[in-house]
């Protein structure tokens, strides 16, 4: 079977912050990693594969220096992968973006049919979570959202658990279809050193704007309905009351628990019930 | 002579790119970057760059107001835009309209503001009304109606719900084929009405559903969508919606604007805007649609639904949460904290840390990776207060927090900061509010 994972690399955003007194980004020295939901996709279609056969590209859409997201995404079994890098393509929002992945997947399903696409959930940068769909929907495939587990997979269909807030979904999809990804679908495995030796000399694929027929109005900044207006730090909540519990605690968790039911934060009655639960 | 990038400032957002009325400006891995042969100073990007990046390096003979290089943040969304800005805006207008389906007869062209009521397994999620409460304040402030749509099946209980909470309009699609919630047909019947109506803002909860078929319906409509909006605002002149999000894992807020298509959709996150007021007995306009596709035209079919009955499930429904951190130290220390919630009825969650540590369960994380919550009563134990942990529950009621360390950011956004050891404060504060409950006296 084929299988296409599509991975962005983002700034570890832990480390990425605004300062509030310049109301700039502070960005040195942000390292660059795999978009995690996008690790465990990848995860998911290696493991399809070893259990029946088949290919697994990985499509990525960045600046040069994304290849080291790539050959990394290469060292835990993919057989192919390809950047989508252009200048053209800078600026893209998630309409934009899922346009250009789209064409470059298009490309793809019509030398070697796709039969399984994977992306994350969300990538940790934008967390828009808009992506994976918007390729589903412009390639024609159904869409599977919020992945945790892949039960059964079929020469014709893919059945999986869908996370949803009441509860799982079970849905059962026709391929070729897209499915984005939760962590808990799977654990990562470590890169072993044949995959390591390969993937130290692969050069990934690079698709440049005249690679594809691209549309280029539908991209870049000028092809994006959104556009960032402003960025600002959040705002911060002003402090409340600091108390100092270091030498009697059980005194000050007294005199705590004493204002917060006079100020009615707490009500006696509807908690006592509560409590019972 | 030309416009100087202070690469330190620039985030690569493009906004000059697209200012320039000379096409001198363009991103090159992710900064500015200015074509000194083509720059001719105008400098609309010096006055539109968020972050001051920008500046006109020689004065040259203009109104210096505009050619500051603070002039940036002075730039507000109240005031009207900028010439280029508003050609660009209504060039790009007209062609997205053209481009779009013939409005019908009696179609609001793009006017009003809509929100998308989400129904399923026969409740309908909060978020929903949230939306109707803030959509109004929208279509006040630029002069239109409020519509609730409504697809589902059976859905004829919630009708008399969105006109209680302030729609005007309801339109309809209730059909057998949506029962369950499906991408495939909710995203067409949703689309449908979006095409034949011409609404001008739609909103939706920003949860597992919303964020499932809104950008579906986006793409079909080749419009944009702005994810996980925690703030909106909107310009009455050019009903530009001013849409609020958090970006970088919650450590920047980015406001974003969709100015070249139309309609202009949003995903809001639960529990961030007001419950508006349930007026009993309110009427208003019922737009029924037909559903005119067949099942064989879904590729997919749903086989079950196990519904979750674990409390963590409802957690940004919680209205007493009590949170752990790393601070805990181990897992056999949880019942510290389950004591306490047991005692108040409370909800147990915790940070990504102590879900990584294996102490919870993912849908028991708070934060910008987990659920936002917005508590009555937010008790953070041995929480350091990472920013993608505040953004999920900064907007709680009232916020209690224990940490040893007193440089700890939790305590800044704390009402009652407790500096000691939660190994000793915690069981105290359990036996203190077991005392006061359960003898029944406030004080």
């Amino acid at each position: 079977m084929n299988f296409v994972v599509c991975l962005k690399q983002v700034p570890d955003t832990s480390e990425v912050r605004i300062d509030p007194a310049t109301n700039t980004l502070m960005r040195e020295g942000v390292p660059s990693i795999i978009n995690p939901y996008d690790a465990h996709g990848l995860e998911e279609a290696i493991r399809l594969k070893e259990k029946v056969g088949g290919k697994v590209t990985i499509v990525s859409m960045g600046p040069p220096q994304a290849k080291d997201a790539l050959k990394k995404a290469m060292t835990y079994g993919a057989d192919r992968a390809i950047l989508l890098s252009d200048r053209a393509f800078g600026g893209s929002d998630s309409l934009a973006t899922a346009y250009i992945l789209s064409m470059a997947l298009q490309k793809i399903h019509e030398t070697e049919p796709i039969d399984l696409v994977f992306a994350g959930k969300e990538a940790i940068d934008g967390d828009t979570a808009q992506t994976g769909p918007g390729i589903a929907q412009r390639l024609g495939f159904p869409q599977l959202t919020y992945v945790i587990k892949v039960r059964e997979l079929t020469e014709t269909t893919v059945t999986v658990e869908r996370k949803t807030e009441s509860g799982r979904q079970i849905v059962q999809a026709q391929l070729p279809a897209l499915m984005t990804v939760e962590k808990e679908l799977n654990d990562l495995r470590y890169a072993t050193l044949p995959n390591m030796m390969k993937a130290a000399t692969y050069e990934p694929e690079v698709w440049d704007v005249t690679s594809l027929p691209f549309d280029t109005k539908q991209m870049g900044l000028k092809g994006s309905p959104t556009s960032v207006s402003r960025i600002f730090a959040p705002p911060g909540r002003s402090g409340g009351e600091i108390m100092d519990a270091m030498n009697d605690p059980a005194g000050v968790a007294a005199t705590v628990v004493q204002k917060i039911f006079q100020q009615n934060i707490i009500m006696v009655s509807p908690l006592a019930k509560g409590g019972k639960r | 002579m030309t416009v100087a990038v202070d690469k330190t400032k620039c985030i690569g957002c493009g906004a000059c790119v697209v200012e320039c009325p000379v096409e001198a400006l363009d991103l090159i891995d992710g900064l500015a970057v200015v074509d000194p042969k083509k720059c001719e100073d105008h400098g609309k990007c010096a006055l539109v760059c968020p972050t001051n990046a920008l500046a006109v390096v020689k004065k040259p003979s203009k109104p210096s107001d505009e050619l500051n290089s603070e002039a940036g943040s002075k730039f507000n969304l109240k005031d009207p835009l900028p010439e280029s800005v508003k050609d660009y805006a209504q060039d790009n207008n007209k062609k997205t309209i053209r481009s779009q389906v013939t409005p019908v007869a009696g179609g609001d062209v793009w006017s009003g503001v809509w929100v998308i009521i989400e129904y399923t397994n026969g409740k309908v999620a909060p978020v929903s009304w949230e939306l109707l409460g803030e959509g109004r304040k929208l279509a006040d402030a630029i002069g239109c109606g409020l519509s609730g749509v409504i697809t589902g099946y059976q859905v004829e209980n919630v009708i008399p719900e969105a006109f209680a909470y302030g729609a005007e309009k309801v339109y309809v699609i209730d059909h057998p084929i949506l029962k369950d919630y499906r991408s495939e047909p909710y995203a067409e019947a949703i689309t449908g009405l979006v095409k034949k109506y011409q609404p001008e803002i739609i909103l939706m909860g920003a949860t597992s559903m919303g964020r499932d078929v809104f950008p579906a319906i986006a793409t079909k409509l080749q419009t944009g969508l702005t994810a996980d909006c925690t703030v909106l605002g909107i310009d009455p002149e050019t009903k530009l919606l001013q849409q609020t999000r958090p970006a970088f894992g919650g450590n920047i807020m980015a406001t974003i604007l969709c100015r070249t298509s139309r309609p202009q959709m949003a995903t809001v996150r639960p529990r961030v805007m007001a419950m508006p007021e349930r007026v009993d007995g309110r009427v208003g306009e019922l737009i029924q649609e037909e559903f005119t596709l067949e099942e064989e035209n879904f590729r997919t079919k749903i086989l079950e639904f196990i519904s979750s009955d674990a409390r963590s499930a409802f957690l940004d429904k919680a209205e007493i949460i009590v949170a752990v951190g790393l601070g805990i130290a181990a897992k056999r220390n949880m019942v510290i904290a389950e004591e306490l919630a047991e005692v108040l009825g409370g909800t147990i969650a915790g940070t990504r840390g102590a879900v990584e540590a294996g102490w919870l369960t993912h849908d028991q994380q708070v934060g910008q990776s987990g659920v936002t919550v917005r508590p009555k009563v937010y008790i953070a134990i041995g929480i350091s207060g990472a920013i993608q942990h505040l953004v999920g529950m900064e907007t709680s009621d009232f916020i209690i927090a224990i940490n040893n360390d007193p440089e700890a950011a939790i305590l800044k956004v704390a009402n009652y900061g407790i500096v000691g050891d939660l190994f000793q404060v915690v069981p105290a504060l359990t036996a203190e509010f077991k005392k006061r409950l359960q003898h029944g006296v406030a004080n």
